[in-house]
């Protein structure tokens, strides 16, 4: 496929430019995963937190995560929670495998009605 | 009458294909594939898939019981669903959905009742093996009216049915004699969160593990007067407590000869216990949370498989060294492990990998590999002639 050249540099400097600026995507963190990440983290979430949260999350050993549980709660709460778990009780921390910006991007994918 | 050639040509081809050499099910089996809500049917002579049965529901975490006969296989799927599966006939027998969200089932010593667990709504029901229709429910509502989860669904000598309330601390032995009005004999305060159970292959002991505590519960069912009783209470005494990234399964019993091989809880550590004093006898370091500890049968080497991020790993385990002698990485999302009737082969799932691997137990050595979308339980007919499987 050919690209105009003007467009292309247009096209870079942009790319550029909201690299520099920061400029997010709506949802994302600071270090928000990659698109080949969040596939990892989608089977990471049905996996493994399915085998104690139901492998539709709906709630097995522990409690159900469908956004009519969660979409109101606070997302800094949901994201302690995953990082860190809730000692005293069969939550384990995930800090050890997640980032925290790996920790908010599921759980607003946990709290949204309908992710993607 | 001499019928038309043509038609004889029919008649012979009719009468050859259902003259096919008669076929047993000892060397049948189901392997779960969770991720699409079908079972395969396998047969573990030359290792060979038969059929695929789909429309099963959710099957995370699925598990499955046989008819006696081992013509049937009942799969207890994660979303409350009940399949009767013909193994023979390669087909879908009959479906209930008898529950919201459920964990395990079993079959009754004469093979007539089927009893299911269920969270949600917490209690266990109780099933025709014949057709799936209902005979009693217990709901599972604990002595101040709260009503609990039911884990470590086992069956028992004497038509009975024995069970765990997770939420409410209590263990319930249910007398089926006269199914519609059973007799209930009810333990409480056996010890924090049960969350798994077995019964010993002879049929005696029940064996529930603790989560909310150190230790397990044990239960003599030939002895029920003396109650229950604490076991290895303390063990990750002094210790901190690893995360555990995956509840440990009990059901698979690992009972070697006079010794019992548990799964410790937030510790990298198998538990050996002696099953005729219930104390504690030795421990095996291992390289992660196990899951499933299982001895081969004739119990001389236990398999073990672990909990995430270990879960591509399997380790194996001498039960009369009580070492590890040997460390296996057969693939990753490693779920389940079942042995032929005799313990030369180990079917092995790897849920990440969607493939079954076949080893051979004698020298670890790899057989064979068969494909399977996600597979996560495999269950062999040989279990149909087994108290508690
Ligand atoms: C070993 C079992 C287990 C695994 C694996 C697990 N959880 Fe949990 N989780 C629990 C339990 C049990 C609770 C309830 C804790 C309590 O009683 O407060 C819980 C609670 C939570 C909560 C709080 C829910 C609420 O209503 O307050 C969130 C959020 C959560 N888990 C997310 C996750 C995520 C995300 C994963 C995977 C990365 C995961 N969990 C994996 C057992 C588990």
């Amino acid at each position: 496929m050919c690209i105009d050249p003007k467009i292309r540099t247009l096209f870079m400097a942009l790319l550029l430019v909201s690299g520099i600026c920061g400029v997010r995507t709506v949802g994302a963190g600071e270090d928000a995963p990659s698109l080949a990440r969040r596939g990892e983290l989608i089977q990471l979430l049905e996996r493994e937190c399915g085998s104690c949260h139901g492998a539709t999350l709906a709630g097995g050993m522990g409690p159900s995560l469908l956004p009519e549980i969660l979409s109101e709660r606070d997302t800094e709460g949901i994201i302690n929670v995953i990082l860190d778990g809730r000692p005293g009780t069969a939550m384990p921390p995930w800090r050890p495998f997640l980032s925290e910006g790996e920790a908010r991007w599921l759980a607003t994918r946990l709290q949204a009605k309908d992710p993607e | 009458m001499i019928p038309h050639p043509r038609g004889a040509i029919w008649l012979l081809l009719l009468l050859l294909t259902t003259c096919a050499a008669p076929r047993g099910t000892g060397d049948l089996g189901l392997v779960i594939e969770r991720s699409r809500g079908s079972v395969l049917i396998i047969e573990h002579s030359s290792d060979s898939v038969l059929h695929r049965i789909a429309g099963l529901g959710d099957l995370s975490h699925a598990s499955v019981v046989y008819s006696r006969d081992g013509l049937y296989g009942y799969v207890f799927g994660r979303d409350g669903g009940l399949s009767k599966v013909d193994l023979l006939r390669g087909k879908l027998d009959k479906r209930i959905k008898q529950a919201g969200n459920s964990i395990g089932g079993a079959i009754s010593q004469d093979g007539r009742l089927i009893a299911v667990s269920n969270y949600e709504p917490g209690g266990v029901r109780i099933f025709r093996a014949s057709d799936l229709s209902s005979v009693v429910d217990l709901p599972a509502i604990d002595a101040t009216g709260r009503p609990s989860r039911v884990v470590g669904l086992v069956d028992a000598p004497g038509q009975r049915f024995v069970f765990s309330l997770m939420d409410a601390d209590e263990i319930w032995v249910v007398d089926a004699s006269a199914p519609q009005e059973p007799t209930v004999t009810k333990f409480t305060g056996v010890g924090r969160q049960p969350y798994d159970a077995l019964i010993t292959p002879d049929g005696r002991h029940y064996v529930a593990g603790l989560f909310g505590e150190d230790g397990l519960v044990h239960l003599d069912l030939w002895n029920l007067d003396l109650g229950t009783k604490r076991i290895l209470s303390g063990y990750g005494r002094g210790k901190r407590k690893l995360p555990v990234y995956k509840m440990p399964h009990l059901e698979g019993w690992a009972i070697a000869g006079e010794q019992a091989f548990l799964p410790a809880v937030g510790a990298h550590e198998l538990l050996v216990v002696d099953t005729r004093t219930w104390q504690e006898t030795g421990r095996v370091a291992l390289l992660g949370q196990p899951v499933f500890a299982m001895a081969e049968p004739g119990g001389r080497h236990i398999w073990v498989n672990f909990a995430f991020p270990d879960n591509d790993r399997i380790q194996v385990v001498d039960s009369q060294s009580q070492q590890v002698v040997q460390d296996l990485a057969p693939g990753k999302g490693v779920l389940h492990m079942e042995f032929t009737p005799r313990g030369e082969k180990v079917w092995v799932s790897l849920r990440d990998e969607d493939r079954v691997e076949i080893l051979r137990t004698s020298d670890f050595s790899r057989i064979g590999s068969l494909r399977a979308a996600q597979p996560s339980g495999i269950f062999f007919t040989v279990r149909s002639a087994l108290i508690g499987l």
